[in-house]
């Protein structure tokens, strides 16, 4: 078994306002194996964009990394300099973002916005040599030569997202973060864009970190899974383990609100509202929702938070049921 | 009451604007009250003295006590602002909400061309051209300056409220006033103009602004009543009788610190309620 | 089509030509004063002339300026004199004609406007970029308040501070004038070049400082909204370096509002440079505008402002001309 690529370990990110502090990332740690790609999985205001952001170091004040560990390749990502950051983002590690529709530059030619990311990371390429290089990484997102001397706003919602994954592979990173790639576009565009990023996973061995809200996007794509809710792991393991049997109540609920051909019109959602972080709720952090909440011994759920633990080989939760969740 | 102080420490723009305005005002207001107006006219004291007791702000070479010329200026200047500006903003809300509301229409082409041409017109020199024409230049007093600068302080608020109320008449709140057989009328008066009162309030503190900029380009080339202590008729015979030359620096400094302070709380204002009109601008959150 | 573009703009420029010789033209008229026969009058009486010969003078007068013609033909003999830059004779300087004194001064006005504007727009457009910049050192931003004042201030006002201070007291530049007294104009001559450049300082100052705090500032608020946009955040995911996200991400977006703000500003910068030359004896056209309202020489008048007016048009039709070429996202054919 090789190191892992990329190391989490009770990584905490915390936003500092008048009122408090918001704990949007508090104790998450996760690794993710070299080839491997995993799933981050979670509601809006879970956290999991904040992690992203982290994990690239991009965090502003008002929010701080207030602890934890990153290590990517070995490399102690919340320590290094400034600058040594910078040369890392995109060499090492780079990210496709969340709506690439307004991530390019509306005054900047593509082929520009491909080789400016090339240049500052100590390119020594000649012209024509770049040049060759933006062609073959338009050809292997499936776009054509033209596309270079285009403005994005000459381009479609997909196309765009494909320079943006052009980008984030020009300098052969080893691990790509995906941010909702495809929340923006509509279910064929979306197809066709996650199929390329499998297909390019495949040809160079990427880590890939795919991080979004959609269950079932998730389920044709990653290998492993990690289901995030209100700044914490709830559940971690294998994808298809955890599709057959959740052992996370959370994970349960999200499984069963998925719309399936068979049951028609019905519809299962999880009740309630995700809790506010400023003030967030005693105990296990989903206890005010939880249908199981009930049946652990006395008020376990409500006064103590449940430790995340390897319950089975390979598969983590933080809950005090321990997998064993009454039908 | 406290809302609104509180709302002003968070907007310190708009605080020290109007604070700075108060200030002013009080001097040309309650400042009168210790000064006898005839020493702000010529021949009133010894000339070219420096600042005393006697003298506060000094007097200049016609014998007039600066400090009584200032008190009495300042409030001339304003009050030929305030006109400028409430004229200003007068016809530019009409013609702003006339235009915004029925926008597309031949009426609203004419008179957006024509605010587009007097937009593109310099206004000092079209003020020149007015105020050389039409008047005696030694009567424009007050009330006279202040409506010639008005000519070119209207444009920019018909303009800018125009394209407020373009954006507004497409709101829900406006399709509703419109479905309950709301008159026109009534819905301008009624819904339209009370979401607008911080861009109304912005585009008047930018006419006064205007205003006052035509006023005082005018009146430092002498065109206007000579006699008046305006604070732009000041710096005209400052430089008329070569204050600088004469090291008479009290002469340049009170006018000069003047128009800056009253220029600058416009401005802050204007800032201030850009912030209010518009949160996203605001820089300190 | 861009040609549709451009021939609106044309027409809007010929609008405004038209406009402004409409308002020439009208204005003597709205007094029912006569403007000529008083300076007629006036001429006659120092001369000492009386009765028939008077009477000549002024039925000459009349002749040449066509005024024994009805009032629409009059309208358009002058419209199209406009047009023509055929703006009459100087009433106080007889029988100069106005465009010759426009010629005369027309040179030391554009070479000093032209020259700040640049300047200020170049300045002010780098400091303020600098002063929004996130990554800016703070002390940056205690150059905001001093801004304020500088673009809220009449340019002439600060003229007059900057004589006094810099030219008076400190006696490091001249007190007025584009040269030397005894000097005498010779573009050849280097020493004539920095001669004037010596004497152009403060007057280009008192402008510069103006535009500078109006383009510094703009240009401050335009960069903290630049910075806020999803490009810039990708720009630094990339790991850009810090140079190229300020001048190719941040300036560069930031900068063309910037360039609409240059043609609405134009109308203000001349302004301000008319008095500005006045309280400096530039010999340009400020200054000989300003003799003109003080000998109440009309035709002069009219026949600077007019062509000032169209001096700008003219420059406000070119910016609008080029701006779409600077921003690809914007074609002619939409003529936004």
């Amino acid at each position: 078994m090789s190191a892992p690529i990329l190391e989490i370990k009770d990584l905490r990110v915390y936003y500092y306002v008048e009122a408090g502090a918001i704990k949007a990332v508090d104790g998450v740690s996760f690794s993710l194996e070299p080839g491997a790609k995993l799933g981050l999985v979670g509601e809006s205001g879970s956290g999991k964009s904040t992690m992203a952001m982290a994990l690239m170091r991009l965090i502003n004040p008002p929010a701080r990394i207030v602890g934890g560990q990153v290590q990517l390749d070995g490399i102690d990502l919340v320590g290094v300099s400034e600058e040594e950051m910078r040369k890392i983002r995109l060499s090492r590690m780079s990210m496709i973002p969340q709506g690439a529709m307004n991530a390019l530059h509306p005054l900047l030619r593509i082929e520009n916005q491909i080789m400016d990311g090339i240049k500052d990371h100590g390119s020594t390429l000649s012209g024509g040599d770049l040049q060759g290089r933006v062609y073959a990484l338009l050809e292997s997102v499936d776009l054509n030569r033209r596309v270079a001397r285009m403005y994005p706003h000459q381009l479609s919602g997909g196309m765009k997202q494909r320079v943006a994954a052009a980008i984030a592979i020009s300098l052969h990173p080893k691990l790509v973060i995906a941010d909702e790639p495809t929340s923006a576009l509509d279910v064929v565009i979306q197809r066709q864009v996650m199929e390329m990023l499998d297909r390019l996973q495949a040809e160079m061995n990427l880590s890939i970190l795919l991080i979004g809200h959609d269950m079932g996007l998730m389920a044709q794509f990653v290998d492993r899974l990690a289901v995030m809710y209100a700044g914490k792991l709830m559940e971690l393991g294998n994808l298809k383990d955890i599709f057959a049997e959740p052992l996370h109540p959370y994970t349960l609920m999200l499984i069963q609100s998925l719309p399936a051909l068979e049951n028609k019109g019905v519809f299962a959602g999880i009740p309630g509202i995700t809790p506010s972080l400023l003030k967030p709720p005693s105990g296990c952090l989903f206890h005010t929702r939880c249908p199981y909440a009930e049946a652990v011994n006395g008020n376990r759920c409500e006064e103590e938070v449940p430790v995340f633990e390897q319950v089975k080989p390979g598969r983590w939760i933080s809950c005090h049921l321990h997998g064993d969740m009454p039908s | 009451m406290g809302g609104i102080l509180r709302y002003i420490r968070r907007n310190p723009s708009l605080g020290w604007g109007l604070g700075l305005l108060l200030v002013l005002l009080l001097f040309a207001t309650v400042g009168r009250l210790f000064i006898n107006e005839r020493d702000a006219y010529a021949l009133a004291t010894r000339p070219d003295q420096p600042p005393s007791w006697q003298h506060l702000f000094g007097t200049d070479t016609q014998g007039k006590d600066l400090f009584t010329g200032m008190v009495i200026g300042m409030g001339m200047t304003l009050m030929i602002g305030a006109i400028a500006g409430s004229i200003g903003i007068g016809i530019g809300t009409v013609l702003g909400f006339t235009t915004g509301y029925y926008a597309g229409s031949i009426l609203d082409s004419v008179i957006t061309a024509i605010v587009d041409i007097v937009l593109t017109l310099p206004g000092f020199f079209v003020l020149v051209l007015i105020a050389s024409t039409l008047a005696d230049p030694a009567t424009l007093n007050v009330v006279p300056m202040g409506v010639i600068a008005s000519v070119t302080a209207w444009a920019y608020p018909t303009r800018s409220i125009r394209a407020q109320v373009m954006t507004m008449r497409e709101r829900p709140f406006v399709m509703m006033a419109k479905l309950s057989a709301m008159s026109t009328g009534k819905i301008i008066v009624r819904e339209l103009m009370p979401n607008l009162l911080p861009y109304l309030a912005m585009s008047l503190a930018g006419a006064v602004y205007g205003g006052l900029m035509g006023s005082l380009s005018l009146e430092g080339l002498g065109i206007g009543n000579r006699r008046n202590p305006t604070l732009g008729m000041t710096i005209f015979w400052v430089n008329y009788y070569s204050a600088f030359m004469r090291g008479m620096w009290w002469w340049i400094l009170a006018p000069v610190a003047a128009i800056i302070l009253v220029l600058t709380s416009l401005v802050l204002i204007s800032m201030g309620l850009d912030e209010v009109a518009n949160p996203r601008v605001r820089t300190r959150v | 089509m861009a040609l549709r573009y451009i021939l609106r703009r044309l027409g809007f420029l010929v609008l405004v030509i038209w406009a402004a010789a409409t308002l020439c033209f009208i204005l003597p008229h709205l007094t029912g004063r006569d403007p000529i026969r008083e300076q007629i009058t006036q001429r006659i009486a120092t001369m000492g002339l009386s009765g028939d010969a008077a009477q000549a003078m002024i039925d000459a007068h009349k002749r040449v300026f066509g005024l024994d013609q009805p009032l629409w033909k009059q309208y358009t003999i002058y419209v199209r004199n406009m047009l023509r830059f055929d703006l009459g004779y100087s009433i106080s300087n007889y029988p100069k004609p106005v465009i010759e004194i426009i010629q005369e001064s027309l040179g030391w006005t554009v070479r000093l406007v032209g020259m700040a504007t640049i300047l200020a727009f170049l300045l002010g457009t780098i400091l303020g970029a600098l002063i929004g910049w996130k990554k800016s050192p703070k002390f940056l931003n205690l150059l905001v308040p001093p801004l304020m004042i500088f673009s809220a201030a009449p340019p002439f006002v600060l003229a007059l501070v900057l004589i006094y201070f810099l030219a008076f007291r400190a006696k490091i530049f001249p007190l007025g004038r584009a040269f030397g007294q005894y000097t005498k104009v010779d573009w050849s001559s280097l020493k004539f070049w920095l001669d004037y450049a010596y004497h152009a300082m403060l007057p280009a100052f008192s402008l510069i400082l103006v535009s500078l705090g109006t383009w510094g500032l703009g240009m401050r608020a335009m960069m903290v909204t630049v910075e806020g946009a999803d490009y810039m955040t990708f720009g630094e995911e990339k790991g850009l370096k810090g140079v190229r996200l300020f001048f190719s991400y941040g300036l560069r977006s930031a900068l063309l509002p910037q360039i609409t703000g240059l043609a609405i500003q134009m109308g203000a910068i001349v302004s301000g440079s008319a008095l500005v030359e006045v309280y400096f004896q530039y010999p340009g056209l400020g200054t000989r505008l300003n003799m003109a309202i003080q000998t109440f020489d009309y035709y002069t008048i009219y026949g600077i402002v007019f062509f000032v007016v169209c001096g700008i048009a003219l420059a406000t039709l070119l910016v609008d001309l080029i701006y779409p070429l600077l921003d690809p996202r914007i074609s002619y054919s939409k003529g936004t």
